[in-house]
């Protein structure tokens, strides 16, 4: 299951940013979801930040962030915004610019 | 016992725009979400801000605007030319402004999520500044932005569910949509109190109006009223009063016109009523009302003019061709013009902007001058006259229409309006033997004696008088017909002395004749007195010397025997 290398760009670290509203089971579910996801994808090229709008209520303002729970990918840049709780694997590695290469069939 | 019973009345949270207070008799429903909805560019934003601005203001309670279209910038740029300073407000603590910024575009769904963070971004921003007061325009931008309706619209209900649950006062601004009030059927959430914005044309005339489609728990007025958006922000006009509950002034005022006056019973017109004065192009109407105006200033009163037709100083100017100054009124104060073309607005906007004038500058009259310019279909321009009059009555305005009449018109020089008038001077120019004379009458004066005559008058820079009417066998005259009337019967007149004197001195003659026949006969009968005398005296001498004679033959007689 290793074989899996990203295919744009990917050399640049990966700045992640996840909003999470508290420690409910959802934003539990989602933080653990992107870990493995981003482990596995990017394994160490990426720095993530999880913030709790409970506690950072102006950086979801500053960030534009309406729904709980958002993902922003802030480098590389374009930025770009992923919502939901991270279950529909395949969005989310097409959100993050991270879409599986075309022969793998590995979405597992 | 009785105090127990009281139900606690719907707490309401004043707007401070004015109107519409009045029609939701008190605001909006505190502590609730409310709607308000319409068509793009009829308000709906300004509505929002206004609500938020008068309640920093006025009420002193801060608020939140969370704005999903515009940016804080152009908010504050939009609403400055009407002397809002957001910034401000925002520096002194008591305005924040969210702008959230929703493009679909960047929005990749991947499971389940909620609003949260809204919530969340909408409560730091209410609890930063203890807001009472939140503006939510356009949430329905959210449809556009999160393609999972079923979540959205579980998380709206959430949302207005909170913002209960947190005693705010809300607005909602909604997009019309088609066959519903809102594109995304808002209503369905927000159901204490839903009002509807609308901006319609008709005669390529734009009329804002305002409805309040419901109101849960109050009562409100129905109708759909205009409003008005211009640099002194909103102004709603609850114009439609729905009682005749005037309060009547027995006060009587002048016409300025002293001719008029003396027509009228009480010397004047009541105070408070309201005066038609109708008539065709050039018969002088508005010089009439320039009467008044000045009767009025002169008074010390104020007065205003909404002039259709023509600039104030043109009335002014005009006005002083018949001796009146009206610039020195217009300086001091007491009196104001008000010009528009009457196309320029619709009806409804053209009585909207007198409500807002009239409740600002107060006059105790006002004058209307031609109310016959205004435009519109019939129905409409008699519903807003009635209007128009309605106000002016309640506010115990004295008010002045004037009314150009059109030959040919189907539509009366009233408007159809007369029976509202409590005064109809009429004016009519007289064409005769090659001349015009203007003439005016008082077809009806409620609640006075009024002469019936029709009097002619003049307008000269002694100002406009009117001529005692020349009333003889032939009926009224008037101008020269009058003139020459009135010279035909000096002219008989002095025949008629002439002939009397003539006949006095026959009379005259004749008596002097028959004294002197008198005198004549007198000295016949003295002449047959003294022949009487003579003839008597003869008698009684002849007598005597008849007697002397018997006696002497008597004597003789005896002698002899």
């Amino acid at each position: 299951m290793s074989a899996d290398e990203p295919q744009p760009d990917a050399s640049g670290p990966y700045l992640l940013r996840l909003f999470v509203a508290g420690t409910s089971a959802r934003s539990l579910r989602t933080v653990e979801t992107l870990h493995g996801l981003c482990g596995t994808h990017l394994r160490d090229r990426y720095a993530l930040e999880v913030v709790d709008i409970y506690q950072q209520p102006d950086l979801a303002q500053r960030d534009g962030v309406l729904a709980a729970p958002t993902l922003l990918r802030i480098a590389p840049p374009p930025a770009r915004r992923i919502t939901g709780d991270l279950s529909d694997e395949e969005r989310v590695l097409r959100g993050l610019g991270l879409t599986a290469s075309p022969g793998g069939a590995d979405g597992r | 016992m009785s105090e127990l019973i009281a139900a606690p009345k719907l707490l309401k949270a004043p707007t401070g725009i004015t109107g519409f207070d009045e029609i939701t008799q008190g605001g909006l429903p505190t502590g609730r979400p409310s709607l308000v909805c319409g068509a793009a560019g009829c308000g709906k934003t300004l509505f929002a801000t206004t609500f938020l601005v008068n309640g920093i203001r006025l009420f002193d309670e801060p608020g939140v605007f969370m704005s999903f279209e515009e940016r804080a910038e152009d908010l504050t740029a939009n609403v400055a030319s009407l002397g809002y300073d957001l910034d401000g407000l925002i520096a002194a603590g008591k305005l924040a402004i969210d702008h959230v910024r929703v493009e679909r575009s960047e929005i990749e769904e991947t499971g389940e999520y909620d609003l949260e963070a809204l919530f969340i971004r909408l409560g730091f921003a209410v609890d930063s500044i203890g807001a009472k007061r939140v503006v939510l325009d356009t949430i329905e931008t959210l449809f556009s932005g999160f393609p999972d309706q079923s979540i959205l619209r579980a998380e709206l209900r959430r949302l207005f569910g909170w913002i209960k649950e947190r005693g705010l006062t809300a607005v909602i601004t909604g997009e019309r949509g088609d066959g519903q009030l809102t594109r995304q059927g808002l209503e369905e959430y927000v159901s204490d109190c839903v009002v509807l914005l609308d901006n319609r044309v008709e005669d390529q005339i734009t009329t804002r109006r305002l409805r309040v489609v419901k109101y849960r728990g109050s009562a409100h007025g129905t109708n759909e009223y205009p409003f008005l958006i211009d640099d002194e922000g909103i102004s709603v006009l609850p114009v439609t009063s729905t009682d005749l509950e005037y309060g009547v002034s027995s006060g009587v005022i002048s016409s300025g016109i002293a001719g008029l006056d003396a027509m009228l019973g009480p010397g004047g017109f009541h105070r408070g009523s309201s005066i038609l004065i109708s008539g065709e192009a050039g018969t002088g109407k508005t010089m009439i009302s320039a009467s008044l105006m000045d009767a009025a200033c002169a008074r010390g009163e104020r007065c205003m003019a909404f002039v259709f037709e023509e600039s104030g100083a043109q009335i002014c100017r005009n006005a002083g061709s018949i001796g009146l100054d009206l610039g020195r009124h217009v300086e001091s104060g007491l009196l104001r013009f008000e010009a528009a073309r009457p196309s320029l607005f619709g009806l409804e906007m053209h009585l909207a902007r007198m409500h807002r004038d009239i409740d600002r500058f107060a006059p105790s009259v006002v004058v209307v001058d031609p109310v016959s310019a205004l435009r519109g279909p019939m129905t409409e321009l008699q519903a807003t006259l009635l209007r128009m009059i309605d106000l002016l009555k309640s506010r115990g305005v004295t008010a002045v229409f004037t009314s150009l009449r059109v030959e040919g018109s189907e539509l009366g020089d009233d408007l159809g309006v007369s029976s509202l008038m409590d005064a109809w001077v009429k004016l009519l120019n007289v064409e005769a033997n090659g001349e015009r004379t203007r003439t005016l009458y008082v077809i009806k004066a409620r609640g006075m004696s009024h002469s019936h005559q029709v009097r002619e008058f003049l307008m000269s820079h002694a100002g406009i008088a009117l001529v005692d009417a020349y009333i003889g066998p032939a009926g009224v005259l008037t101008g020269t017909a009058r003139l020459v009337q009135e010279a035909q019967e000096k002219a008989a007149l002095l025949r008629e002395r002439q002939e009397r004197q003539r006949r006095l001195r026959e009379v005259a003659r004749r008596r002097e004749a028959i004294e002197r026949q008198v005198a004549e006969l007198r000295a016949s009968l003295e002449a047959a007195d003294d022949e009487e005398a003579v003839l008597r005296q003869e008698d009684e001498l002849r007598e005597a010397a008849l007697a002397e004679g018997r006696r002497d033959l008597a004597a003789r007689r005896s002698a002899a025997e």
